[in-house]
């Protein structure tokens, strides 16, 4: 029995009257297992029905489940399968059931393991619903956590959340992790969700979720965040305060203007010199650092730090490289899955067309000649029809994988965005320093030469001696931010090339193997109606239609 | 040995093909060696061949000339080889002599004469042709009647200007030869109006033969058929082609990546690659053959049908005259008892027109039976050739298909093991 726990939230599940959502009926009720939900949540919901209910099972077991990089299991239908297996690679991994497992040695040497599922997805209703049905409608999705880190202080959790929850979790992973390559998380896809029929959409999207999670529980840093951590455990409403919406940004935002335009803290708070310029928050800040970053571009004296690694700016244009072939490579495998599916349907229809003749030749056959090739080419349009299946079937994965390194180069946009905000934080607090150092100068010296000093100046100066020390507390913050973004970037483009290179491997060998696969059943088809054709006795009755002819 | 074995005594009379005239032209041409002497039936054989298509003239007026080479021991035709050149009209003046003077035999086709593809001209549509015509020509040379056709010595043998002549008289010749035997209409548009004939839509003067009508709604059915097919072949060969270019783009794509990567996973990349591009290689080749080894002769046996139903054209048309002159005939021997009673003066010239009239049933009468014997012995045949050659057809495709796949299968496995290597090496680098 399903372990529903859960809040308010779980309450009521309004089923309106115009919408099928038969399937979430008994997604609810939870006694029925039957088929009428996702067959492949079914199988899930299996396999981790048998470990929610037994804790005792031994989490050493699971080991065997060993991390062979990015999720990139090759889904062939159940038809293939039937056929052949096309290759998984790896050291022994299963065919994945679905949900996310990962294998990570932790630094005292043994296996930590983390498996995330999602399923189950259910339509709940907002409390305190208005009078208009079906309003205030929202999917949650069910997640199990399977782990065996010592963090989480457990093995096995459910939760259900919902997709704003995802959003509030990437947003405040961003916060904390600057600097990281953080991996991208689903689409809001407001259009989609309009177009796409409801259930395929929300199939969709619980895949997605899945493969995020499981992306997240692959990195090495941010498997063991709170931040992940909160959200795989707590139960009921999620304790992440969400990203605030920019409404409410614009208006903090504007109330904090006056403050700091009259003066009153025209100084950065050193706290938030490791925090990027919040939109709408920190106006000011913003105005500044944006005006840093025209001098930088376009001022003729150079600030006073500037990105100096080179071995950086080499990377980053490799990747950028690396970005821009993988998208090329991408969209040709795109085309050139679309090809291979038409090439295949229009072998198809070539056979049938030649089944009707070759049926219609049968009927009609005078000499037993004509009817011994009518059914040969009765055999070979058959064998047309069932290569044109193969050709179909043999997609070329490679290009799904493609598409998932082209969404990590989106994180690692996003980790270089936040090195070089860090930097421009840094410029501009010392920019500013320098600027009220040299005022410092100035009134002092104006003020040195006002007999009986001045009054008014040396309390602008006292101030402004203040304002320094503060700055200079941020400019520290500030540089140990940046050198920290720095460093993370560093370790993880060694991550991030390692990795690519053992999944693009992965990938390359799962590909080759189901073309080879697929290739060597058509062949066969072929083959075997080609041989069956040379036996026919039609050589008996071989007209000499040669070049030279003998008069008959 | 006789020519023509069909003998239209109006033909004969305008066109230079009696034996006659054809000796005294021979020898007026003097160029060349004398006729051959009587080979024995079965050591005869006749071999041509249409090759080295040029393209001659200039923007509208541009046409392609072929190179017809003849090798024969047959008599008639002077010396063992010819070469002469040949243009598509030619062939198809070729086409239209032997449809008027062989009734009831399925003359091989012709290829289309495509007005729009001709300003393109291109090397496909030229090779295309070419085959056809070789085909054409060959298939007349094997045919039992049809090879010792005096038009096709002619085709063969004139030397230019001569076969300018011919070609001009025998344009004056179809004109006047319309006129006496017509006085039906002409069929201008041959293949509606057969295809009506054939399905009994003009009146009532129609064939009541159950084995007959069977075999027309035969070949009615197999023209679909044959068409529906070769639509969809025709699409398979783009189709490949098509798969074959986006196999040459990934490929690209692919081993641009590799060279950006570098190592020993750029060199993994440029593998796959290079495997791309040879199999949009192996793929283009494969459409070709498909083209001219699985459509054409689809193709082919699509424009055979429409001979025959020509043949059947022609055959309505027979059993018609006959028909009427026969009820000519009989209304004339009626007449003719009426005027002995009534007006004996007109009898001695009404008797001479019945006796003309009846030749002209008989002969009509002959005609028709000549066309339905032909038909019988061409139908035997066609479905022979038709077995055959479209079968060899279907397995070429069986085979090409089983050897595509087989090299797909072979150049995407010996990938394997470099790769393995390489993934050997990036793990080993400690990547």
């Amino acid at each position: 029995m399903m372990n529903f726990e859960g809040g308010d939230s779980m309450e009521s599940v309004n089923l309106d009257p115009g919408q099928q959502a038969y399937d979430y009926r008994s997604a609810l009720s939870g006694t029925s297992l039957s088929g009428e939900t996702h067959p492949l949540a079914l199988s899930q919901e299996d396999f981790s029905l048998k470990e929610a209910h037994d804790p005792y099972v031994n989490s050493e077991e699971k080991s065997s489940i060993r991390n062979t990089g990015v999720d990139i299991a090759v889904e062939p239908p159940s038809y293939a399968d039937a056929i052949f297996t096309p290759y998984m690679g790896g050291s022994g991994s299963l065919q994945e059931l679905g949900g996310s497992s990962r294998s990570l040695y932790s630094s005292n040497g043994s296996v930590e393991f983390i498996t995330i599922t999602v399923n189950h997805p259910q339509k709940e209703q907002e409390n305190g619903s208005s009078l208009v049905p079906g309003a205030n409608t929202f999917f949650t999705y069910l997640i199990i956590t399977q782990t065996n880190m010592p963090e989480y202080g457990g093995t096995d959790f459910t939760v259900r959340r919902r997709f704003r929850d995802v959003v509030a979790l990437a947003d405040r992973l961003a916060e904390a992790f600057r600097g990281y390559f953080i991996p991208p998380r689903p689409d809001k896809s407001i259009v989609e969700s309009q177009v796409m029929h409801k259930l395929e959409f929300i199939e969709q999207r619980r895949l997605s979720l899945e493969k995020y999670l499981g992306r997240l529980a692959n990195h090495p840093v941010l498997r063991k965040s709170e931040e992940l951590r909160i959200f795989l455990q707590s139960q009921g409403k999620l304790p992440l305060t969400p990203s605030i919406d920019m409404a409410s940004r614009m208006l903090d935002g504007a109330a904090q203007l006056p403050r700091q335009l009259f003066g009153e803290s025209s100084v950065m708070i050193p706290q938030e010199a490791s925090q990027p310029a919040k939109g709408g928050r920190d106006l000011v800040r913003l105005f500044k650092e944006m005006k840093q970053s025209f001098t930088n571009d376009w001022g003729s004296a150079k600030p006073l730090v500037v990105e100096e690694d080179k071995e950086f700016l080499e990377k980053k244009e490799k990747l950028q490289d690396l970005e821009h072939e993988l998208n090329e490579a991408s969209q040709q495998a795109e085309l050139l899955v679309k090809a291979q599916q038409e090439d295949g349907e229009v072998v198809g229809e070539l056979g049938l067309a030649l089944i009707k003749l070759a049926k219609f030749e049968i009927e009609e056959a005078t000499q037993s000649a004509q009817k011994v090739h009518a059914l040969d080419l009765k055999r070979i349009a058959t064998a047309a029809v069932k290569a044109s299946r193969f050709y179909r079937e043999a997609n070329a994965h490679v290009q799904d994988h493609l598409h998932e390194y082209l969404g990590m180069m989106q994180a690692v946009h996003a980790a270089f965005y936040d090195r070089s905000n860090a930097l421009l934080t840094l410029q501009t607090l010392l920019s500013d320093l320098s600027s009220m150092n040299n005022r410092v100068e100035k009134l002092s010296a104006a003020s040195s030469k006002v007999f009986g000093g001045d009054k008014s100046r040396n309390r602008k100066i006292e101030e402004l001696k203040e304002s320094i020390k503060v700055t200079t507390e941020a400019c520290e913050l500030s540089q140990k931010e940046y050198d920290q973004i720095k460093e993370r970037n560093r370790a993880e483009f060694n991550r991030f090339e390692s990795e690519r290179q053992r999944d693009f491997f992965y990938m390359l060998k799962g590909f080759i193997h189901t073309q080879v696969g697929y290739a060597e059943k058509i062949a066969h088809v072929w083959k075997k109606v080609a041989d069956e054709a040379n036996e026919s006795p039609n050589k008996a009755l071989d007209l000499p239609i040669s070049g030279s002819v003998a008069i008959s | 040995m006789s020519v023509s074995s069909s003998s239209h005594h109006s033909d004969h009379s305008y066109i230079l093909n009696s034996p006659g005239a054809m000796a005294s032209r021979q020898r007026s041409s003097l160029r060349g060696t004398s006729s051959l002497s009587p080979v024995a039936p079965d050591q005869q054989y006749l071999s041509i061949s249409v090759t080295d298509p040029v393209k001659l003239g200039m923007g509208v007026q541009a046409y392609i000339s072929y190179r017809v080479t003849t090798k024969t021991n047959m008599e008639d035709y002077r010396g063992v080889e010819k070469m002469v050149i040949r243009r598509y009209s030619d062939f198809a003046w070729l086409h239209e002599r032997l449809s008027e003077k062989y009734k009831g035999i399925f003359i091989p086709p012709l290829p289309e004469k495509s007005a729009v593809e001709k300003f393109r001209f291109s090397a496909e549509f030229i090779e295309v042709r070419r085959r056809a015509l070789d085909v054409f020509l060959h298939r007349i040379a094997s045919h039992p009647q049809l090879r010792f056709s005096e038009d096709l010595r002619n085709f063969l043998q004139a030397d230019e200007e001569i076969w300018a002549m011919e070609r001009a008289r025998s344009q004056e010749g179809t004109l006047f030869k319309k006129k006496p035997s017509d006085f039906m209409q002409i069929f201008k548009d041959v293949q509606s109006k057969v295809s009506d004939v054939v399905l009994g839509k003009e009146k009532p003067l129609e064939e009541s033969n159950p084995d007959y009508e069977k075999l027309k709604h035969y070949i009615l059915e197999l023209e679909e058929h044959l068409g529906e097919s070769q639509k969809q072949a025709f699409r398979v060969v783009k189709r490949h082609r098509e798969l074959g270019q986006a196999l040459s783009e990934f490929g690209r794509a692919v081993k641009s990546l590799g060279d950006c990567e570098g190592g020993s996973l750029g060199k993994a990349f440029s593998g796959l690659g290079g495997r791309s591009e040879f199999l949009s290689y192996k793929l283009q080749n494969q459409a070709q053959d498909l083209l001219m080894n699985f459509e054409e002769p689809l193709k082919e046996y699509m424009r055979t049908v429409q001979s025959i139903k020509v043949v059947m054209g022609d055959r309505a048309q027979a059993f018609r005259q006959q028909q009427e002159l026969s009820e000519a005939t009989k209304l004339k021997e009626i007449n003719l008892e009426k005027l002995r009673l009534v007006r004996p003066d007109r009898v001695a010239e009404a008797e001479i027109e019945l006796r003309e009239m009846r030749v002209q049933c008989d002969e009509a009468t002959r005609r028709f039976e000549e066309i339905v014997k032909r038909m019988q012995k061409e139908l035997v045949r066609f479905q022979e050739d038709k077995t055959h050659d479209l079968g060899l057809a279907f397995h070429d495709f069986a085979e090409g298909q089983a050897q595509l796949a087989n090299d797909t299968a072979d150049a995407w496995r010996t990938l394997l093991p470099d790769l393995e290597s390489w993934s050997q090496v990036a793990e080993n680098n400690g990547i």
